[in-house]
């Protein structure tokens, strides 16, 4: 028999899409029951355009290659003490943030893809998001094998998934995948494979593993390099449901432009979190935070939208209230952090001189007119013995649940503030974004559980801090908070290092 | 004669993680260890799902079966994702060699008409009957509680997905790659009298919402009847009428079900051990669903193997159970 040869699309055709089959003992509703209520309308899923066509045999071949690798390197890293190597021990506050800030986000992925991956009517798309809640599978339980080994040489990884639930600033990257995977299952694509994946990743997934290339933490770049592939998939992905869904039907047009309005704000909101780390928790800079914003948000998205204006799809509107921020953000963020030291899971500090003069130089126009001079006054009294703490506990935005901390970019020393009436209560908002986000689903976001009122409520371990803090969110009190300067990870650094931390020397010096 | 290199010793300041030292105790904890246990969202959800107000996101109730501890079960084959992947592509190694080597040797040429008819009428379909384990094994995995049995259902969905493209390959392979045979196969699927009751019940189970009825009605019911019937009674009809050459391109499927089998086995004896209420209720879902599919599966065992086909089958599927406590 002569075989004929078949090409890759017929060949991924036969193999998946062909196992299909037209449902008769049962209606197709009972089976895709959540298809129409959102009110997209799909005509034809045979359009649907495979975004890779990768068979189980060739996926198994390829992980299981990738995964032997990884965890070679994982076992050399433990071997050796590789931790011994990153830049200072101040980096490894940055991974503490990803283990618990990011990774319980792959593993929300992974659910909210396997939901999707049943969800869907099309065979082709159901498989695509089945492959990439498996690729998030891998990603949360690789992250955790990476950070493994810093658990057992540093504090503050140690109860990375409890935390998750609770601990106030977590909630941020928590209530943002809730929200995604709580919607239904076309906004969650456009959410988290359109907005997330495809358009936000090169903010917080690449800063993260470039920062760790930067500061000799092989274990967590050498995740980041393996899962290059599997992210590179998730993007094309992320495109073609859009393309998808625009192609489908002209109505579907205002609800897709409206979801990515609101998904990119809520997105841009948690990469505050990445905004901070990279300007003031790299010991070794990557780029400034404004830097990566202009390369990766402004002309990636530009091209971006410039290609999606084909189909009616038009820049989000809150992208100008994005790029008026970009020179203040970070700062922001870090003094909120620096603020509440005592409240978070890993160790916060003032920069040094020379880091100072780095950010002067990367924020010419912010750096030295509104945060240089706090900073130094904050400097000023930790060297007198009184490093600040504020005492008391901040108004939330209803929406993205980050401290009400931004300013009025009009005006930089105004705190911003919306509000909104719903049901006869008043809820507070951060911005515009978060403000019409909430407008347009008041009954959705009401339902917000916001760390400081539940603790007012005495819904977190008790009324004292030390009962939220140490009982409820499980942080170690003196040894996983406060400032770098004085704590366990310092003082073990330096002795791995036979070097003197900054008060031995004071002392012996007087 | 041993070498000892020197290194630097650094006391670790903790051995495992919190969440697996309150689980395991205090020492190294293993990998599968550290990436299953109580890694999955419990408490404090923002918002109600829009498809489903009156649950919470991760909601235990999205079963009746009730249990203390959802971490109470352990995958005897600790599969994490890096394990699975690795145990999938050995076996896919072998598969691919079988392949190749049916394909060189022209094998399908050797298969009289009579027996490759049988396999395309018997055996191929089972394509779409794969594609509806996977939906129902992702299913569970959605919607399931613990990522000890959410990884293991993701696992089983994806490697569903495997052996439906495998047995389309096989398809691909008898028609050289014409397709005609998938198409075929499609048409006894949806219209031979002998698949009808099987697709009947596969779309049946596509509209079941408890994820543990779907997982006793898919992998623990329909499997064991199907597995036993195909790749075992199936395979020796096959090799009696001369067709023991197939037995290469269904290795995998052979050797996939004794490796899931053991985590099957392991989920439902822990189950049931649980409590009264749990091993009342899967009896029952047990009872309901292999009446059905004792059933819709007689007219394809018979023409498949013989008329004490699904007999076999059904005893296979009883002694299982029995092991399990049921």
């Amino acid at each position: 028999m002569s075989n004929k040869k078949l090409n890759m699309k017929d060949k991924y055709r036969l193999l998946t899409r062909d196992l299909e089959w037209e449902f008769s003992y049962r209606d197709r509703k009972e089976i895709f029951p959540q298809e129409d209520f959102e009110g997209i309308k799909i005509t034809d899923w045979s359009k649907w355009e495979d975004p890779f066509r990768l068979t189980m045999d060739s996926y198994w071949k390829y992980q299981a290659e990738k995964e032997k690798k990884l965890y070679a390197i994982f076992d050399a890293f433990s071997q050796n003490n590789g931790q011994q190597n990153v830049t200072d021990a101040r980096y490894v506050n940055a991974i503490k943030l990803f283990l618990t800030g990011v990774s319980p986000l792959e593993y929300q992925a992974y659910s909210g893809f396997a939901h999707v991956g049943r969800q869907f009517g099309g065979v082709g798309a159901r498989v695509a998001c089945q492959m990439q809640s498996l690729d998030e599978l891998r990603h949360v339980q690789t992250q955790i094998h990476a950070m493994s080994h810093y658990n057992k040489h540093f504090d503050g990884f140690q109860d990375f998934a409890h935390m998750h639930d609770r601990v106030w600033y977590l909630s941020v990257p928590k209530s943002f995948f809730d929200d995604a995977r709580s919607a239904g299952p076309f906004e969650f694509m456009v959410a988290i494979g359109f907005s997330f994946e495809y358009v936000l990743t090169n903010l917080l997934f690449v800063p993260f593993m470039s920062g760790a290339a930067y500061n000799g933490d092989m274990a967590t770049v050498t995740f980041g390099f393996s899962a290059q592939s599997d992210e590179a998939r998730h993007m094309t992905l992320g495109l073609e449901i859009i393309k998808f869904l625009l192609e489908q039907h002209e109505d579907n047009v205002p609800i897709v432009q409206r979801w990515i309005n609101k998904w990119l704000w809520r997105g841009y909101r948690v990469l505050t979190l990445v905004a901070m780390m990279m300007d003031y928790m790299l010991p070794n800079k990557v780029m400034s935070w404004q830097e990566s914003f202009e390369v990766y948000f402004e002309e990636a998205a530009s091209s971006l939208f410039k290609d999606l204006a084909r189909y009616g799809i038009e820049m989000p509107p809150y992208a100008a209230d994005a790029i008026a921020e970009k020179e203040h953000l970070s700062h922001q963020a870090w003094s909120i952090f620096y603020n509440y030291g005592h409240a978070a899971a890993f160790h916060t500090w003032m920069p040094t001189a020379q880091e100072m003069d780095w950010l002067s130089e990367k924020y010419p126009n912010t750096f030295d007119k509104y945060y240089r001079p706090r900073f130094e006054k904050w400097r000023e009294m930790e060297e007198a013995g009184e490093r600040y703490y504020n005492p008391t506990l901040p108004m939330l935005c209803q929406t993205c649940q980050i401290p009400m901390g931004f300013t009025d970019m009009e005006n930089p020393t105004m705190t911003s503030y919306r509000q909104s009436v719903y049901d006869g209560e008043r809820y507070n908002f951060c911005s515009n974004g978060c403000k019409d986000i909430f407008d347009h689903e008041p009954e959705k976001y009401v339902q917000s559980w916001m760390p400081v009122h539940q603790i007012f409520q005495g819904n977190c371990g008790g009324p004292e801090m030390e009962d939220v803090l140490g009982d409820y969110y499980r942080i170690n009190l003196g040894v996983d908070n406060l400032d770098f300067k004085g704590s366990p990870d310092e003082a073990r650094w330096n002795g791995w290092h036979n070097l003197q931390s900054a008060e031995d020397k004071l002392k012996k010096a007087s | 004669m041993t070498i000892e290199i020197k290194t630097a010793t650094l006391e670790p300041i903790r051995n495992t993680f919190e969440h697996t030292r309150r689980r395991f105790g205090d020492k190294p904890a293993s990998r599968y260890q550290e990436a299953s246990y109580d890694i999955a969202p419990e408490n404090n959800f923002h918002y109600r799902p829009m498809w489903q107000p009156d649950k919470l996101l991760n909601d235990t109730s999205r079963t009746a079966v009730v249990m203390e501890d959802w971490y109470a079960f352990r995958d005897p084959r600790q599969y994490y994702y890096g394990t699975y992947v690795q145990a999938r592509a050995k076996l896919q190694e072998v598969t691919e060699n079988n392949y190749a080597f049916f394909d060189k040797r022209g094998l399908g040429d050797r298969l009289s008409e009579e027996v490759k008819a049988k396999v395309v009428r018997c055996l191929i379909p089972l394509r779409h009957m794969e594609l509806g384990a996977n939906m129902n094994n992702v299913l569970c995995s959605a919607y399931g509680t613990s990522t000890v049995l959410t990884q293991a259902f993701l696992y089983n969905g994806m490697d569903r997905l495997g052996i439906a493209q495998y047995l389309s390959r096989i398809g691909l392979l008898l028609d050289g790659n014409s397709a005609e045979v998938l198409t075929k196969a499609k048409d006894h699927w949806m219209t031979d009298p002998a698949w009808q009751g099987l697709r009947r019940y596969t779309e049946n189970t596509l509209v079941v919402e408890d994820w543990y009825e779907v997982f006793i009605a898919q992998d623990v019911v329909l499997d064991t009847l199907v597995y036993d019937l195909m790749y075992r009674q199936f395979d020796q009809a096959i090799t009696e009428e001369g067709g023991s050459d197939l037995a290469m391109l269904i290795e995998f499927m052979q050797e996939w079900h004794k490796d899931t089998s053991r985590w099957v086995d392991a989920t439902l004896k822990s189950t049931v051990a649980e409590s009264d209420h749990n091993k009342e209720l899967i009896g029952r879902w047990v009872a309901e669903w292999r009446e059905k599919a004792v059933a819709d599966l007689a007219p394809l065992a018979e023409i498949a193997v013989g008329d004490d086909a699904v007999n076999a089958c059904t005893e296979a599927l009883n002694q299982r159970l029995a092991k399990a406590g049921l």
